[in-house]
């Protein structure tokens, strides 16, 4: 059975601001436990070597170490990292995951132990068989240790601020010369509208040439359906310079305002 | 419409860093107290950069900045508004024999579901070898279990050498590995609604009560309270403990005339899950530890009547510390209420002044 699923999951606070979680689905998640595994196995491989010259004196008591040595680290990893890095093991780190309460509240150590704890049922029988099961049908991708202990695994992307002034820094701007197509433009130009014209800026230099050429034509044109400027104010200038005009227009209001 | 971006971000930013400071501070640090002032400060930071995700949500298409402040938002809100544990002050003795009791008796309805639950497997092992000898075959998966017990009795009494010599310490290891995964298991098992839980104790009640009605109609019974007494007043308590924390959890997860929703229900006994399975590993402990380096030497080795005196004390022990240890005293529970409405009092007469 496959259920409706969600990417994010929105949490409102009792101040009345929202903001959304974005939810880890099960390739990542496997990703980072592969990096986790490879690293238990590697200490316990290290604990192996250690154990040997400990069986020299006694190989009764090595053999024991070993097999608590190996159970302590398969359970421990997972409490200890998760604990002291709130919510994280080192793959989790690397892949910029985070388990988090399901209300985006502070984790506590009884909800890290369970989730943990109920591996043991989610590796059944197989590489994770049991606990990939139950995040397909999990509408938040929470395997049966996630959904007992209230927690979640969360994805923070990578934070990428484009830098306005350099991209849109020494080029004079045409449109300013009609400040209420400007803000006629503003006010019917969707965010996400925007954010298409920002982000072909920001990306141009990874189009091939013919590309970046007919992806800027394309832009212009669903933007002239919007707002037309006056053949004055386009005369001359490339679809490019066009979009940068554009952008400057929605993203820097004030900076017109100043100037006239 | 959309706000000058620029503008906005550099205005804002250096309260963004200053909130981001104290969480990673925080985060860093979880015991860490802020005085009245930082956490005034620290509360307004939090108001301010949620009003900046507001104002950035309704009028800019800008997504990092949007993700980042969410970020900031949700790690604050997750500060201020979680429940933080009291600062983790290590006191195992304390829960050991406090909390561990006392949260056993707190469920120990679940707790006598699945007694129940092994002791009608036992009843009907019992019953199977007594009208079908030749079942034993099916309902014991040891080998060691198969053959006639007489005989087992005898071999094991005659035996001169100590054949867990040189392998005590790693056998009882195994143990108590072995049987805590058994027990974890138990208690996973919960999410079946607690079916798959009471069958697992069925299950084991049967290989009990066929094994000890095989050994008492073969006149063995020293043998075998001897043999399993001494670790078993541990282990198998042990066992139904996980069971009552897997019926704890369906009962969560069913939520009989509870009026609160599944993840209230399921975070409401998190704690108690937590407190109970480490308690049922700590008695693993000792009971493979009993197991290995006790329970294996018979007569002559050790009199039966010593292993079997042994095993009781243990059973009896176990008991008065599951039904008696951590109990409010009603001279500690007045104490309590004493104090507290010393505290009352106290700060009605600081309120007043």
């Amino acid at each position: 059975m496959m259920v409706d699923k969600i990417n994010s999951l929105t949490i409102r606070t009792p101040e009345g601001i929202e903001f959304s979680l974005m939810l880890a689905g099960p390739v990542t998640r496997f990703l980072a436990w592969s990096v986790d595994l490879l690293l238990i196995l590697a200490t316990n491989k290290l604990l192996g070597v250690l154990l040997g010259v400990l069986g020299i004196i006694s190989r009764d008591i090595a053999m024991a170490a070993g097999v608590l040595g190996f159970f302590i680290v398969s359970i421990g990893y997972g409490i200890v990292t998760e604990w002291y890095w709130r919510g994280q093991t080192l793959g989790k780190r690397l892949l910029r995951l985070r388990v988090t309460d399901v209300r985006g509240l502070q984790l506590r150590f009884s909800q890290i132990v369970i989730r943990n704890l109920l591996r043991f049922v989610d590796s059944l029988p197989v590489l994770y068989l049991v606990g990939g099961l139950a995040c397909l049908i999990n509408r938040r991708f929470q395997r049966l240790g996630d959904f007992v202990a209230n927690t979640i695994v969360v994805w923070s992307p990578p934070l990428d601020e484009p830098d306005l002034d350099q991209l849109l820094s020494g080029k004079y701007n045409s449109f300013r010369k009609y400040p209420h197509l400007e803000a006629r433009l503003r006010h019917h130009v969707s965010p996400a509208e925007a954010q298409v014209a920002l982000q072909a800026l920001v990306r141009r230099d990874e189009f091939e040439p013919r590309a970046r050429v007919q992806l800027f034509q394309s832009v212009v044109t669903y933007f002239k359906t919007i707002v037309t400027f006056p053949q004055e104010a386009t005369e001359g200038i490339s679809d490019e310079q066009y979009i940068r005009n554009l952008v400057d227009a929605l993203y820097r209001p004030n900076t017109t305002e100043s100037m006239r | 419409m959309i706000i000058d971006l620029q503008k906005f971000i550099t205005e804002e930013r250096p309260f963004w860093s200053e909130l981001e400071a104290v969480l990673v501070k925080l985060e860093k640090r979880p015991e860490l107290r802020l005085s009245l002032s930082r956490l005034e400060r620290f509360h307004y930071l939090y108001q301010r950069t949620s009003g900046d995700l507001a104002k950035i949500k309704t009028f800019s298409a800008e997504p990092n900045t949007r993700v980042y402040l969410e970020s900031l938002v949700a790690r604050t809100f997750g500060e201020i508004h979680g429940s933080p544990e009291k600062p983790h002050r290590l006191a195992p003795l304390h829960w050991f024999f406090s909390t561990f009791p006392q949260t056993f008796r707190k469920h120990v309805r679940a707790f006598w579901i699945c007694l129940a639950a092994m002791l009608v497997g036992g009843a009907f092992g019992g019953f199977v070898i007594v009208v079908d000898p030749a079942a034993k075959e099916v309902l014991l998966p040891f080998s060691h279990l198969l053959g006639d017990p007489s005989e087992r009795v005898a071999k094991e009494e005659a035996a001169d050498d100590d054949r867990l010599a040189g392998a005590k310490t790693s056998f009882s290891s195994y143990l108590m590995t072995h049987n805590t995964k058994v027990s974890i298991f138990t208690l996973a098992m919960g999410l079946t609604w607690g079916i798959v839980t009471l069958i697992m104790l069925f299950y084991n009640g049967v290989i009990l009560g066929a094994v000890a009605l095989d050994y008492v109609l073969a006149g063995e019974t020293p043998f075998l309270l001897g043999w399993l007494l001494p670790h078993g007043a541990i282990e198998i308590p042990a066992i139904i403990l996980a069971g009552q924390s897997g019926l704890v959890l369906a009962g969560a997860l069913i939520g009989w005339g509870k009026s609160i929703s599944l993840k209230a229900r399921l975070r409401k006994i998190s704690g108690d899950l937590v407190t109970l399975i480490t308690g049922v590993a700590v008695m693993l402990i000792w009971a493979g530890i009993i197991e290995a380096f006790f329970s294996q030497y018979h007569e002559p080795v050790i009199p039966y009547a010593a292993k079997i005196g042994f095993g009781a004390l243990e059973l009896i022990l176990l008991v008065l510390f599951l039904t008696r240890s951590g109990r409010r005293t009603k001279s500690s529970q007045l104490g309590v209420e004493s104090k507290i409405y010393h505290r009352h009092t106290q700060a009605d007469t600081d309120t007043k002044k």
